[in-house]
């Protein structure tokens, strides 16, 4: 009797698609065990044929080699830099603009929002080749604000913040306006404050992207003082190392690791962002 | 007597915003114009001169010479080669993405359990450089003592070496990117199916429909937009497929995996700077053809 009351949907969820789901899991994370296993292994170890499943000898001289023979701080550091660099830059540029877009009045705005939504879809290859002749003109190749200059006011962070002060309420603006407050001070004072979650997506959003971005850096890079760790990743990869699989795979942890641990920190911000724009 | 005023003084907040928004936009627009505008501009102008690496301090002191770089290109067998395998990249790799990306959807939207940790393994991939992931499948690759030929022998099959052959490296590297960009579409997808109400399944249900049935019938068609929007996002990106290529196989072999934006690279480095661009700019065509396929079929549904 009560049975013939409950819906017909709410079933219990069949254990094989936990199953299923599972081994799909274990396919993603699997490639980052076998590397994080395989860079504590000695370097013969590594090449063995048929592999060792747990390392035999635990071993930390692969990382002590990306600091003694390879720079490995340094391109830590250039990483670290040129990612702050243009996540500050996109985060304070975008959400001004992003403000102006969705709440105030201007002359030339639909120009503006044109040509910004306009290059959303431009690939980075199609700019390259001419930003490099500038960047050479203006004395900044191989340097960091070489590498980030370019990257500062990206299209993606004036979409995402426009999407979201659109939703504030413009009651609040007009309140402050009857209030006295002037309209660069509502912005700082008033919509600003209250643009939090956004200014954190789009941040994590652009420091993942930067840390992750290769072929400026590549082009614009050339000693290895000026390396990121990408740049020196891939160069070491297809280089004299390319063998050296110990070695390559400590330098792919100490890449991949920092991400993994903002993403597990704040993925809620990452989420959101996907949800709110559509786009990574 | 009234004062003549012109239109303008009558609210002198709307000036005020003006104003306001100009100082906003400058900061950006400054950067914007000179660093991206500016460049997509001058790309195209470069795609019509023969401008080198020699010219470098004398940009604007190079030949013109009309289409002849596209003329070029269209008639050069590596461009060709490059093309292909770019519509390769694209052929395989949308549908591959895609498809395993919705069954991930589809099966963290019916469980109630842990489906945050799901959703999370399934997205860590794309948060990762691809040039490390790119170094630990290449890795995971090798033909003696890489894990996936290990785990292959020890179900008795002898596995190739991926990466040395014209045939499977391609297919390799979209399978490698395939699980990298799953997560993505995997999250839009199941925001766009959160958004199919419940009743409708259960009243498909109610009449009989079977779970492919509801799937086929009801979700799919629900679900167009999203997954129309997903395979333009996806398209767009494995046309500019770069990295992969770049650290596992060095566009080999004998070409096999070499991309357009590699091409693109290549040329760049020779210091064939309005061949280049001239080769960007048919990719930067092929993206933006793409995009109107995707409206025009996006319209066609209203």
């Amino acid at each position: 009797m009560a049975d013939e009351a409950k819906p017909p949907t709410r079933r219990s969820t069949p254990i094989w698609l936990y199953l299923v789901l599972g081994a799909g899991l274990f396919l993603m994370v699997v490639p980052f065990l076998w590397m994080a296993i395989s860079s504590i292994k000695p370097e013969a170890e590594v090449r063995a044929v048929p592999p060792t499943w747990w390392p035999e000898t635990i071993t930390m001289d692969n990382y002590v080699s990306l600091f003694t023979r390879l720079d490995f701080p340094t391109y830590f550091f250039n990483s670290i830099v040129v990612a702050l660099a243009v996540t500050v830059g996109n985060v304070i540029f975008g959400a001004m603009l992003g403000y102006a877009l969705a709440k105030l009045v201007f002359p030339g705005k639909r120009v503006v929002f044109g040509l910004v939504l306009g290059t959303l879809m431009v690939p980075g290859v199609v700019t390259f080749v001419p930003l490099f002749v500038l960047t050479t003109n203006l004395g900044l190749t191989n340097t960091l604000p070489g590498m980030f200059l370019p990257f500062l006011a990206a299209p993606f962070g004036v979409f995402l913040m426009r999407q979201f002060i659109m939703g504030l309420p413009d009651e609040l603006i007009q309140a402050a306006r009857i209030d006295g407050a002037g309209e660069l001070r509502i912005f700082f004072s008033v919509i600003l404050p209250l643009c939090g979650p956004a200014l954190a997506t789009l941040g994590i959003l652009t420091f993942l992207g930067s840390w992750n971005n290769f072929l400026w850096p590549l082009v614009v890079a050339q000693t290895e003082d000026k390396f990121t760790l990408p740049v020196a990743l891939a160069l070491y990869a297809v280089g004299q190392n390319a063998t050296q699989y110990g070695l390559l795979l400590a330098g792919a942890v100490v890449v991949v690791i920092p991400v993994i641990a903002v993403f597990l920190a704040l993925q809620r911000y990452i989420m959101q962002g996907i949800a709110m724009t559509g786009i990574k | 007597m009234a004062q003549r005023i012109s239109p303008r003084h009558v609210d002198p907040t709307r000036r005020q915003q003006a104003v306001a928004a100009w100082v906003l936009a400058v900061p950006f627009m400054a950067l914007f114009l000179v660093f991206t505008a500016g460049p997509v501009l001058a790309s195209l102008g470069m795609s019509f001169t023969d401008i080198r690496s020699t010219d470098m301090q004398t940009p604007f002191a190079v030949g013109f010479t009309g289409l002849e770089n596209y003329t070029r290109l269209l008639s050069d067998p590596l461009f060709q080669k490059v093309s292909l395998n770019t519509g390769v990249y694209v052929v395989l790799g949308v549908p591959l993405t895609m498809a395993l990306a919705l069954a991930a959807a589809v099966g963290l939207n019916r469980i109630t359990r842990l489906r945050g940790l799901f959703r999370v393994g399934y997205y860590l991939p794309v948060v990762t450089s691809i040039v490390a992931v790119a170094v630990v499948w290449k890795f995971l690759l090798r033909a003696e003592g890489g894990l996936v030929n290990t785990v292959l022998s020890s179900v008795g099959i002898n596995g190739p070496a991926w990466l040395d052959s014209t045939t499977l490296a391609l297919p390799s590297l979209v399978v490698m990117a395939a699980w990298r960009n799953l997560g993505t579409l995997m999250v839009i997808f199941l925001a766009g199916l959160q958004t199919i109400p419940v009743e409708m399944k259960e009243a498909a249900e109610v009449d009989g429909a079977t779970s492919w049935q509801r799937f086929r019938f009801i979700t799919v068609p629900m679900l167009r937009p999203t997954l129309l929007f997903g395979a333009v996002i996806t398209g767009i990106g494995y046309l500019q497929f770069f990295e992969e290529a770049f650290v596992m196989t060095k566009g080999g072999p004998l070409d096999a995996t070499r991309s357009a934006t590699y091409f693109v690279y290549d040329q760049f480095g020779f210091g064939n700077y309005g061949y280049a661009a001239a080769a960007s700019y048919l990719l930067f065509l092929a993206v933006v053809v793409l995009t109107l396929v995707q409206f025009r079929l996006l319209r066609e549904k209203d």
